[in-house]
C-alpha cells in the first residue's frame, strides 16, 4: 500500500468524477535504468523480493540465466539476457532489467473496469489498489509491455509499484538502493531525462553509435526509461519500437465510452417511461428471497 | 590488492583476467564502472567465456583455461620488442640490470638444476652474481646478455603471438590488440591496473600466472602508483584477515616463515629468515624478522617467554612437509590422522576430488563441524542416493556439530580486498545454541587445559603456558582479541641510543602497558607483545582505528586515510615510493601520489620508505626484498625464476606446443603429485573436453544456497557449453547432461551458450564445459551433485592451491 494520499491520485481506472488535482508541485519521477553499466547480479530482483515480502517458487534451470524465467505475481521485476550480435561476428550480453515502466499515459489503468484499481499519482506512478481488483486482467491487454500478471490465488493483478510507499516518503525504490553499480538511477523525470541523454551522448563516444535513451512517445513517455546501447534495435532486448495502447482498449475507452455511456442514459430514460408508463414491476417471492441471500 | 578497491578509479586502463570481477566483486566492481565513466577508461576481459565482466567491457578476448602464462609471456615479448616499457622506472625499480649467474640456462622445457626423481630444482644456478662484498653485480647499460633484462629477453623471444594463439587459442588480432592498449599504459602519465581472482591461483601453475602479470606490471611501470598494481580480489568477505592471521600452516601470523624441521636452534631459525642487503643503503625490512617473532611469542606465551628459553622457540611446532588442505586429506586418506576440526569450511564441497574425500572423513576416529550451516561436510556419511552414495553403516566416524554464529551475530572486524581492516557492530544474537567462533575455540582451549593439568600428557607446556588474559576466560571479546592483534608495550619502550650523544639517557617511546602505536615499536628483546605486526596500529592508545567511519579523502585519489585501519601502518598503496622517479618528483603532474618534498616524503598516502631517507641516499621502492627493487628474476618460486607456459595436468592437446619433444615437460615438472593421483589423472583420449569450475554472482560458495532469495533466482545446478559443442551431442537449453571425469560424475541442467566458442588450438578443435560449483545434497535450491566430484587433486607448485580451473571431462546427454 502505497504512502501517497488520496490527494495524490490524479487518475483513477473507471471513474468519471474528476480526480483530485491538487497536488500541483509534486514533480513527476523516474527510474533510470542504464544497461551499460548493468552486470546483471539480480541484486535488485532480491531487494524488490525482501523490500515487498515477496517469495517466488524455486524454479528450475530452463538452460539460460533468467530466473525466474519471466515475471510471475511473486516477481514483479526480473532480468533477461540477451545474447545478441548487432554486428555480426561482434558478441553482446545485453541484460535488461524488466518490470513496469510507468507510462505517462498507462494502458492498464485505461483498460481497467474495475473503479480505483489501477490509480496514476500525481509523481506518474501507476500503481494497483490490490481491493478494487476484480481480476478480470484487462490490464494485461492494455499493456504494451506485458508486465502485469494475474496471481492464481487471490486472483488479483501484481506488478511493480515503483516502491510507491518508499518514494511517498522520500526515498529511492529498493531497487535502485540495492544496485552496486550504479546503473539504477532515481529522481525527478526531468533529471534522469537528462542524465539519461549524457549517458547515451558518453556511450556514443565509446563506440555505440545508436545508443539512446528509451522513453517512448507512444504512451506519453515513461516514468522507467533504458538507456540502450542500441536505442535503435529496441527489439534485439524484446522492447518495443514504438509502444503504443492496443487499439481495442482505445476504442473501448476512446469512441464506445460515450456511445455505452449515452446507451445507459438511453436506458434509463426508456427505464423512466416504462416506469411512468406501466407502474412498477411486482416482484415475485422467490426474488426476494434470492435478494436476502446476496445481501 | 597492491592497492584498493576505491583506487582502481584512478585507472586508464583496467584488466580482468583470471577473474570476473562483476560476477564475484559486484559490489567492488562500481569502482570500475566510475573509471569508465569519469575518467574514461578502457576495461579488458580476457577469459574463457564471455561473462559477466565481458558484457560491460570494451574488448574481450577469449582464452583456453590453463593458457595464461603464454598469453601474459606474449605481452611481456610484445612490450620488449616494441620497446614498450617505462625505462626509467624499470632501471630504478627492477632488477632488470642485475647480472644472474653465468650456469643458469633454460633448456628443453627445464630451468637448469631439475632433478626428475624428486620433481624438484636445485637451485644453486638461479640468482644473482655478487661481488666480493656480497652486492648484486650490475650492468647499467643492460647489455650484458647475462643482466635479467637480457635473459628475460632471451626467455620470452618464444612467445610470439603466432604462438600465444596456437596455445591459447585467442584469435591473434584480439591478442595484439590488448598488447597495444597494455604498450600505452607504459607512458609516464598513464596506469594500468589488473583485478585477478581464483581464475589465476587454481591452477598447477597459479603463482606464475601471477607473477607473470606482476612482470608486465613492472615494464610497464604500474606499481606503486595510484591506478595500477596487481590486485587479488579476495573471495570471502574476511579471507584476507584469515590468511593475514595465519589460518594455514606455513607460516605464523603476519606471514612470517614458520620453522621447520631443519630449524633445529632459535639461532638458526633467525638468521635464516634474517636476510643481509643485497644493494648498498637497502632498507631491507625483514632485519626487523627477530622484532615480529619475538613480539609474537610475547603474545602467545606471554609470562612464559623469556630470553633465557629463546622466548618459547622449542614450544612451536616444527613442520615437516607441507601441512596444506590436499596434504591433510592425503594424510587422512592414508589412515594417518585421527580427527579433524573443520571450522566454517565445508571441505566435501570446495576440496578437490569429493570421493576420496568422503573416503579420507570416512577414516577419522571424530569430525567437529563449528558452522551455522547444515554443510555436506557434517553429513559426509548420509545416503543422499546418487549425490552422496555414502553407506552409513560403514562409516564409523562420529561427528558432532556446533551450531556457530553468523557474520552479523557478531561484532569484530573484516579486512578486505584493499588490506583494510573495518570494524563492525552484532546485529542480532545467534539463535538458539549457537556460539561465536571465538567462544567455541575458547570453551574447547580452557577445557583442554583443564584436562592437562588434571591429567597430564605428552608435552603439556605450550597448552599450559599460553597467555590467556581475557576477562572471561570462555568468551574472549572481539576488543579483547583485536587489542592483543594490535600489540603492547609489557616493559618501556625506548628509543635507540643517539648516535650524537650515546651517552644520554634513552627516551622512553613507549611506556609499560600501553598500546603501541605501530610496528616501528616492536622489540625483539621482550619488551612488546603483538599478535601480528603488520596489524600494529589498528587499535592504539586513541582507541579502535578500525571502527573510523570518515569518509573525506582531500587529495581526491580515493585514499580515504580515516577510514578503517589499512595494514600496513594504514597504508592505502603499497611500494608507494615507487610513484616517484629517483629524485623523488612525480613521474607526470597527473599522478603525483607521494614524493619528495625537500625535506620528507609525502603525499596523499603513508609513505612506503623511510620518511627523512632523502632520494639521494638511493633506498629502493621495494623495502621488503633485501635487494631494494622488484624481482623479474625470482629464485623464491619452486618451477623456475621465470614464469614458464605448461600445460594443466589434464591437458586436452597432449603436449606443450613450447617443448613438443619433451614429455616431461608437458606440465610444471615442479608440482607435487600425490602417489595414486598421477595415474587417477583423466586422458583426452576419454575426457576430450576441458573443464572449468567458477562462481555465479547469485550465489556465494556453498553456503548461500541455504537462503531462499538466492535458491529463487539461481535454483538448480547447471553447466555451460557452446552451441557447437551442443548440436554435436544433441543437446537443446536446460536439457540434463552427464559429465564424467576419471574421478566421478555430476547431472546437470545444461545452459547452450554463443558465450563460449571453441578454440582452435594446435591444430585442433578444444570445447570448454563451465561448471558453477555452488550446489550440493543440503539447502534450500534444487538439490545438485557436487561439482568438485570432477576435480583433481593436484596444486600449484608453491601454494598448493588445487587445480581447480582446468581439468578434463566428458560429457553426454542424461
Amino acid at each position: 500500500m502505497a504512502s501517497l494520499q488520496t490527494q495524490d491520485v490524479v487518475a483513477r481506472s473507471a471513474t468519471t468524477t474528476p480526480t483530485p488535482q491538487v497536488r500541483s508541485a509534486v514533480a513527476p519521477v523516474a527510474k533510470l535504468i542504464d544497461e551499460s553499466k548493468c552486470i546483471g547480479c539480480k541484486a535488485c530482483q532480491v531487494a524488490c523480493m525482501e523490500w515487498n515480502d515477496l517469495r517466488d517458487e524455486i524454479g528450475s534451470n530452463v538452460g539460460v540465466y533468467d530466473n525466474p524465467a519471466d515475471l510471475t505475481p511473486n516477481s514483479w521485476t526480473v532480468m533477461k539476457f540477451f545474447e545478441v550480435e548487432p554486428k555480426a561476428g561482434n558478441l553482446e550480453w545485453l541484460i535488461r532489467k524488466d518490470g513496469c515502466m510507468h507510462c505517462e499515459d498507462p494502458g492498464c489503468l485505461k483498460a481497467c473496469p474495475s473503479p480505483g484499481a489501477i490509480v496514476k499519482y500525481a509523481n506518474g506512478i501507476v500503481d494497483f489498489i490490490s481491493e478494487n481488483c476484480i481480476g478480470c486482467g484487462y490490464c494485461i491487454t492494455g499493456c504494451p509491455f506485458d508486465v502485469p500478471r494475474i496471481s492464481p490465488k487471490d486472483n488479483k493483478a501484481y506488478k511493480c509499484t515503483l516502491c510507491s510507499d518508499r518514494v511517498g516518503v522520500g526515498l529511492e525504490p529498493a531497487c535502485v538502493k540495492a544496485c552496486p553499480t550504479g546503473a539504477i538511477n532515481f529522481g525527478t523525470k526531468e533529471d534522469m531525462v537528462t542524465y539519461g541523454d549524457k549517458r547515451a551522448g558518453e556511450l556514443k563516444e565509446r563506440g555505440f553509435q545508436n545508443a539512446g535513451l528509451y522513453n517512448p512517445a507512444g504512451v506519453g513517455g515513461t516514468h522507467v526509461m533504458y538507456v540502450l546501447k542500441h536505442a535503435d534495435q529496441p527489439e534485439l532486448e524484446k522492447l518495443p519500437r514504438n509502444p503504443s495502447i492496443s487499439p481495442a482498449v482505445s476504442l473501448w475507452k476512446g469512441v464506445a465510452k460515450p456511445l455505452a455511456v449515452a446507451g445507459m442514459i438511453g436506458a434509463a430514460v426508456v427505464g423512466f417511461f416504462h416506469y411512468m408508463k406501466v407502474g412498477p414491476i411486482e416482484e415475485q417471492p422467490e426474488d426476494g428471497k434470492r435478494e436476502k441471500e446476496g445481501s | 590488492m597492491t592497492n584498493s578497491w576505491t583506487d582502481i578509479k584512478n585507472a586508464d586502463l583496467i584488466m580482468v583476467m583470471g577473474g570476473n570481477a562483476a560476477e564475484a566483486h559486484p559490489v567492488g566492481f562500481k569502482w570500475v564502472i566510475e573509471a569508465m565513466q569519469k575518467r574514461k577508461a578502457k576495461l579488458i576481459s580476457v577469459d574463457p567465456r564471455f561473462n559477466r565482466t565481458s558484457a560491460v567491457a570494451d574488448v574481450y578476448a577469449p582464452i583456453r583455461n590453463g593458457t595464461d602464462i603464454a598469453f601474459l609471456g606474449g605481452v611481456i615479448n610484445w612490450l620488449l620488442s616494441n620497446d614498450k616499457i617505462h625505462h626509467d622506472y624499470v632501471k630504478f625499480n627492477t632488477d632488470a640490470t642485475f647480472l644472474t649467474k653465468p650456469d643458469f640456462k633454460f633448456e628443453n622445457g627445464f630451468f637448469s638444476g631439475y632433478d626428475e626423481a624428486k620433481r624438484k630444482y636445485d637451485k644453486s644456478s638461479w640468482g644473482y652474481q655478487l661481488d666480493d662484498s656480497g652486492y648484486v653485480k650490475v650492468d647499467d647499460t643492460m647489455q650484458d646478455p647475462l643482466c635479467v633484462y637480457q635473459q628475460l629477453k632471451k626467455h620470452y623471444s618464444r612467445y610470439t603471438p603466432e604462438m600465444v594463439s596456437n596455445i591459447c587459442g585467442t584469435p591473434k588480432d584480439k591478442f595484439l590488440q590488448i598488447c597495444q592498449m597494455l604498450g600505452e599504459m607504459s607512458a609516464p602519465d598513464k596506469t594500468s591496473t589488473i583485478l585477478y581472482a581464483l581464475g589465476w591461483t587454481q591452477h598447477t601453475v597459479g603463482s606464475q600466472n601471477i607473477r607473470t602479470m606482476a612482470m608486465i606490471q613492472l615494464l610497464l611501470g604500474n606499481m606503486g602508483r595510484p591506478g595500477g598494481g596487481v590486485n587479488a580480489l579476495r573471495g570471502h568477505s574476511n579471507v584476507q584477515g584469515v590468511t593475514d592471521m595465519n589460518a594455514y600452516a606455513e607460516v605464523l601470523s603476519g606471514y612470517l616463515g614458520a620453522p621447520t624441521d631443519a630449524d633445529d636452534t632459535y639461532e638458526k631459525y633467525i638468521a635464516k629468515r634474517t636476510p643481509k642487503p643485497l644493494r648498498p643503503n637497502q632498507f631491507n625490512y625483514w632485519s626487523n624478522f627477530s622484532r615480529f617473532y619475538v613480539s609474537l611469542m610475547k603474545s602467545y606465551y606471554g609470562k612464559a617467554a623469556t630470553a633465557e628459553n629463546h622466548f618459547c622457540y622449542d614450544w612451536v611446532p616444527k613442520l615437516e612437509g607441507g601441512f596444506d588442505i590436499m596434504h591433510i586429506f592425503e594424510l587422512m586418506h592414508q589412515g594417518k590422522m585421527t580427527g579433524m576440526l573443520s571450522q566454517g569450511f565445508n571441505p566435501l564441497a570446495t576440496v578437490a576430488n569429493k570421493n576420496k574425500l568422503s573416503a579420507a572423513l570416512g577414516k577419522l576416529k571424530y569430525l567437529v563441524i563449528i558452522d551455522p550451516l547444515e554443510t555436506e561436510t557434517s553429513e559426509f556419511w548420509q545416503n543422499y542416493g546418487p549425490y552422496n552414495d555414502a553407506k552409513p553403516e560403514s562409516i564409523q566416524t562420529e561427528v558432532f556439530r556446533l551450531p556457530a554464529a553468523c557474520f552479523a551475530e557478531e561484532e569484530g572486524s573484516f579486512t578486505n580486498s584493499s588490506r583494510v581492516a573495518i570494524w563492525k557492530q552484532k546485529a542480532i544474537d545467534a539463535p538458539g545454541e549457537g556460539k561465536v567462533d571465538s567462544e567455541i575455540m575458547a570453551r574447547l582451549f580452557v577445557k583442554l587445559r583443564a584436562m592437562y593439568a588434571k591429567d597430564g600428557g605428552a608435552f603439556p607446556d605450550p597448552i599450559a603456558g599460553l597467555a590467556w588474559d581475557y576477562v572471561q576466560a570462555n568468551e574472549p571479546s572481539s576488543a579483547e582479541l583485536l587489542r592483543e592483534i594490535n600489540g603492547r608495550a609489557i616493559g618501556d619502550v625506548y628509543a635507540p641510543p643517539d648516535p650524537k650523544d650515546p651517552k644520554a639517557a634513552p627516551t622512553v617511546l613507549v611506556k609499560a602497558g600501553q598500546q603501541l602505536p605501530g610496528f616501528a615499536m616492536l622489540r625483539d628483546d621482550g619488551s612488546t607483545a603483538c599478535g601480528n605486526w603488520l596489524y600494529s596500529g589498528c587499535w592504539t592508545e586513541a582507541g579502535n582505528m578500525t571502527a573510523r567511519r570518515d569518509l573525506s579523502d582531500p587529495t581526491g585519489w580515493g585514499v580515504y586515510q580515516n577510514y578503517g585501519f589499512s595494514w600496513p601502518a594504514n597504508r592505502r598503496i603499497l611500494y608507494n615510493r615507487a610513484s616517484a622517479d629517483k629524485d623523488g618528483k612525480p613521474w607526470a603532474p597527473n599522478k603525483k601520489y607521494e614524493f619528495w618534498n625537500g625535506k620528507a616524503w609525502t603525499g596523499a598516502d603513508v609513505p612506503d620508505m623511510r620518511p627523512n631517507a632523502a632520494p639521494e641516499e638511493n633506498v629502493g621502492s621495494f623495502i621488503m626484498n633485501p635487494e631494494g627493487v622488484a624481482r623479474l628474476h625470482a629464485i623464491g618460486m619452486a618451477e623456475g625464476p621465470f614464469p614458464e607456459h605448461y600445460e594443466p595436468f589434464e591437458t586436452p592437446i597432449g603436449v606443450n606446443p613450447l617443448h613438443p619433444n619433451n614429455p616431461k615437460a608437458i606440465s610444471n615438472p615442479a608440482a607435487r603429485v600425490f602417489k595414486g593421483d598421477m595415474e587417477a589423472f583423466g586422458k583426452k583420449e576419454q575426457f576430450p573436453y576441458s573443464a572449468t569450475t567458477y562462481r555465479l554472482t547469485e550465489h556465494f560458495h556453498t553456503w548461500t544456497k541455504h537462503a531462499r532469495l538466492n535458491a529463487i533466482v539461481q535454483p538448480e545446478a547447471f553447466v555451460e557449453i557452446s552451441e557447437e559443442l551442443a548440436k554435436e551431442k544433441g543437446v537443446k537449453h536446460g536439457d540434463s547432461v552427464k559429465v564424467s571425469s576419471n574421478r566421478g560424475h555430476i547431472v546437470a541442467k545444461a545452459v547452450v551458450t554463443k558465450r563460449i566458442k571453441p578454440w582452435d588450438v594446435n591444430g585442433q578443435k578444444v570445447h570448454l564445459v563451465g561448471i558453477p560449483f555452488h550446489w550440493g545434497f543440503k539447502g534450500q535450491t534444487k538439490i545438485g551433485y557436487i561439482a568438485n566430484t570432477l576435480t583433481p587433486f593436484v596444486g600449484d607448485a608453491n601454494s598448493q592451491t588445487p587445480e581447480f580451473k582446468a581439468f578434463l571431462v566428458n560429457i553426454e546427454k542424461a
